[in-house]
């Protein structure tokens, strides 16, 4: 029962984490509908800057965090305007898809260039200690406690900030229907840019909430959470920002319970088979709307 | 419009070249084929050019994961090649070594070995890790090139190939040395017992990992000592370890074995702290090297336990003259996989002595010469004494246990 209850944790922690990385495909996705695959490889120049900011410079961890945020944004506007943006339009959206592709390699190859190919420990930001309940018997890491805060914090201002100011009504206005917010006199440009913004800031905080926990930091790092929760944002309804938390938590719970009570080598077929269930009985998600077809 | 839109295509598309290509660029300069060049011809006077040059090639990933292992086992052959030029090459013949980067993947494990062959290589030391070392070996065997491998350990890579052999260990041999040391020997567990109750986390994607499991398995079945928990991981999932963790830390486990890698292991440290669980952890050749890792907090390792055939702390002249040379030259302190490849050179030498092959002989006739010669050879070096091979291509040493104290390796 406590192993349960620990297990439980870990899950959601974990799944919290997904649900960051999964807000960012999620948002791209329903406002300018393109798969971003180089979103896994923001987190991970997003934990680099981190890491070269209190590593390599001695730069305090607040300085780093706020610079790491700021480089990804960057990173994230910049990708948008030079690969994105002349394709938009394109013939085919597997054009953006591959392009995005493109770009994710592209960015792992830069950081190996820069950093090498060596593992990297990085060193967690969070220093308070572990909570311990039950005399002892349930431990919950000061990472973990952190990662579902954040997560909590992060869902809670992005729903306010669609639902209450112009910039989050304009994106929604073009999720739903880029031609007339444009008519409108929305910048649909602008709207998709601040998309990718937002998206790319989360995806440094995830980066850096992600190797907080589990300590380890390579070019490919982003690539596997990164693939991980682009199966929690189609399982929450990719375009649904409470189903990438939904997706996400369960996400990590399942993996972990996985891995605990079925078999530790098959976390991963557990989790894609999921993807898999999901698509065959609900293809939109658990809080994914079906879309009609317009005649 | 479109024009515009076509330019910025081919502009993206030039720059993602580029980008492929320094990366490229920057694995070619990494794999030393060129440092190792220049560090030979400047050795090259004291030995005269008509006797020919043994082509040594290495493979071993000097970037990615497991780039620590090939790095060291780089340097250490490029100190042993060096050294044997100075004193004058074997037989009068110069000895050239060029090592090249498998980034730890079996298929550029195998272009390596085209590239090697297309340089001239007569012998291969190398592959540093077993799972690219079966694929270089079926092609080697085909070649009949001999094959001396300074630490791919496990089974398949000499199986069935009569011209590889070991300086490591086989891992069969690690996982029974393991399970007798723990059991026979015995290991002090936290509390002040003997450890009588052990955990395994290991790697089911991985060759080498689950040679030493299995083996390891099989041997404590008449062990004093009780397998309580076997939990294993994957390559797509090596960074999340509490469940892992947190099994052992249920059963009551007073060791953890890990026949694993020095990467995960340090992961495996650090989450194993964060949850209060602070058992005995017990690993093999794969944890030497966790010390290195970059910005490791090394006070995680303290009393990590590890079986390995070298320690670079022993007081014989061999050892100390070479951790001298070793650090003189790269800035750090040796591992066993710089020794092990000092002594491959060194065994290379010594069968090329005893079976007099030249370098103008073939590739397969001068196989066969040095299949046969190293069956014969008795060798002493870094990582044991009075090292023999079978002709399955295993050698016979016996291991050594280090133990992990203020931050440095220390004999048990």
């Amino acid at each position: 029962m406590i192993s349960l209850i620990t297990y439980l944790i870990n899950g959601i922690s974990l799944g919290s984490v997904y649900a960051i990385i999964a807000l960012g495909y999620t948002m791209v996705y329903g406002i300018a509908k393109m798969l971003n695959f180089a979103h896994g490889d923001v987190i991970m120049v997003g934990s680099f800057t981190v890491f070269w900011g209190i590593s390599m410079q001695g730069f305090n961890p607040v300085l780093s965090v706020l610079l790491s945020i700021a480089l990804c944004i960057t990173l994230g506007i910049t990708i948008e305007f030079i690969a994105y943006r002349p394709l938009r339009g394109a013939a085919s959206s597997l054009v953006v898809l591959i392009t995005a592709i493109g770009v994710s390699y592209f960015l792992q190859n830069i950081a190996l260039l820069i950093f090498g190919a060596n593992t990297k420990s990085f060193t967690s930001l969070i220093n308070f200690g572990p909570v311990r309940l039950f005399e002892g018997q349930i431990i919950i890491s000061g990472e973990t406690i952190a990662t579902i805060i954040t997560c909590l914090i992060i869902m809670v201002c992005l729903t306010l900030f669609i639902k209450k100011t112009k910039p989050g009504q304009a994106m929604l206005a073009v999720s739903e229907d880029k031609g007339a917010a444009q008519l409108m006199g929305i910048n649909v440009n602008g709207t998709i840019t601040l998309t990718f913004a937002i998206g790319s800031g989360l995806a440094a905080i995830a980066g850096i909430l992600l190797c907080s926990a589990y300590p380890s930091l390579s070019p490919y790092t982003g690539s596997m959470p990164g693939i991980k929760a682009f199966i929690a944002a189609v399982f929450g309804g990719i375009g649904s920002i409470p189903g990438a938390l939904i997706g996400g938590i369960l996400l990590g719970v399942i993996e972990i319970l996985g891995r605990a009570y079925i078999s530790s080598q098959m976390a991963d077929v557990i989790v894609f088979m999921v993807l898999i269930i999901v698509l065959l009985v609900k293809p939109t998600g658990i809080l994914g709307r079906k879309l009609q077809e317009k005649v | 419009m479109k024009k515009l839109r076509k330019a910025l295509c081919l502009t993206l598309a030039a720059v993602l070249m580029t980008g492929t290509l320094t990366a490229c660029g920057n694995t070619d300069s990494g794999t030393g084929g060129n440092s190792a060049a220049s560090d030979t011809d400047s050795t090259e006077s004291s030995v005269s050019s008509d006797a020919g040059v043994f082509k040594i090639g290495g493979i071993g990933p000097l970037t990615g994961g497991a780039a620590s292992y090939g790095i060291s086992v780089k340097n250490g052959a490029q100190i042993a090649v060096d050294e044997i030029n100075a004193a004058g090459g074997i037989g009068g013949a110069r000895v050239e070594f060029n090592m090249q980067d498998d980034e730890l993947d079996a298929e550029k494990a195998v272009n390596a070995y085209n590239a090697l062959k297309d340089w001239g290589m007569n012998i291969l030391m190398g592959t540093v890790t077993s799972g690219c070392g079966v694929a270089v070996a079926a092609l080697s065997s085909e070649d009949n090139m001999f094959q001396l491998t300074p630490s791919g350990s496990s089974v398949d890579v000499i199986k069935d190939n009569t011209n590889v052999f070991q300086v490591c260990f086989t891992d069969p041999n690690q996982g029974i040395g393991s399970a007798d040391y723990i059991g026979q020997i015995g290991v002090a567990a936290n509390d002040g017992d003997m450890v009588s109750r052990v955990a395994i986390i290991y790697d089911s994607s991985d060759v080498y990992s689950t040679g030493i499991y299995e083996k390891f398995v099989e041997a404590s079945s008449s062990q004093p000592y009780e397998i309580v928990s076997v939990e294993a991981f994957t390559e797509s999932s090596k960074t999340d370890f509490s469940v892992q963790l947190q099994k052992a830390k249920d059963s009551g486990a007073q060791l953890v074995f890990l026949p694993i890698y020095y990467q995960e292991a340090s992961l495996i440290l650090s989450q194993a702290v964060s949850m209060d669980y602070n058992p005995v952890f017990f690993g093999c050749d794969g944890l030497d090297g966790i010390l290195g890792v970059e910005d490791f907090d090394t006070s995680l390792a303290e009393g990590l336990i590890l079986l390995t055939p070298f320690a670079a702390d022993a007081e014989d002249a061999l050892t100390k003259a070479f951790v001298a040379e070793y650090q003189k030259r790269f800035n750090e302190i040796p591992n066993q996989f710089a020794a092990d490849a000092y002594d491959a050179i060194y065994i290379i030498k010594d069968a090329i002595e005893r079976s007099g092959a030249t370098p103008d002989m073939s590739i397969s006739a001068m196989g066969d010469a040095l299949i046969g010669a190293i069956t014969q050879i008795s060798y002493n070096g870094l990582t044991g004494n009075d090292m023999t091979w079978e002709v399955t291509g295993e050698v016979n040493k016996a291991p050594k246990a280090m133990i992990i104290v203020n931050g440095v390796y220390q004999g048990l």
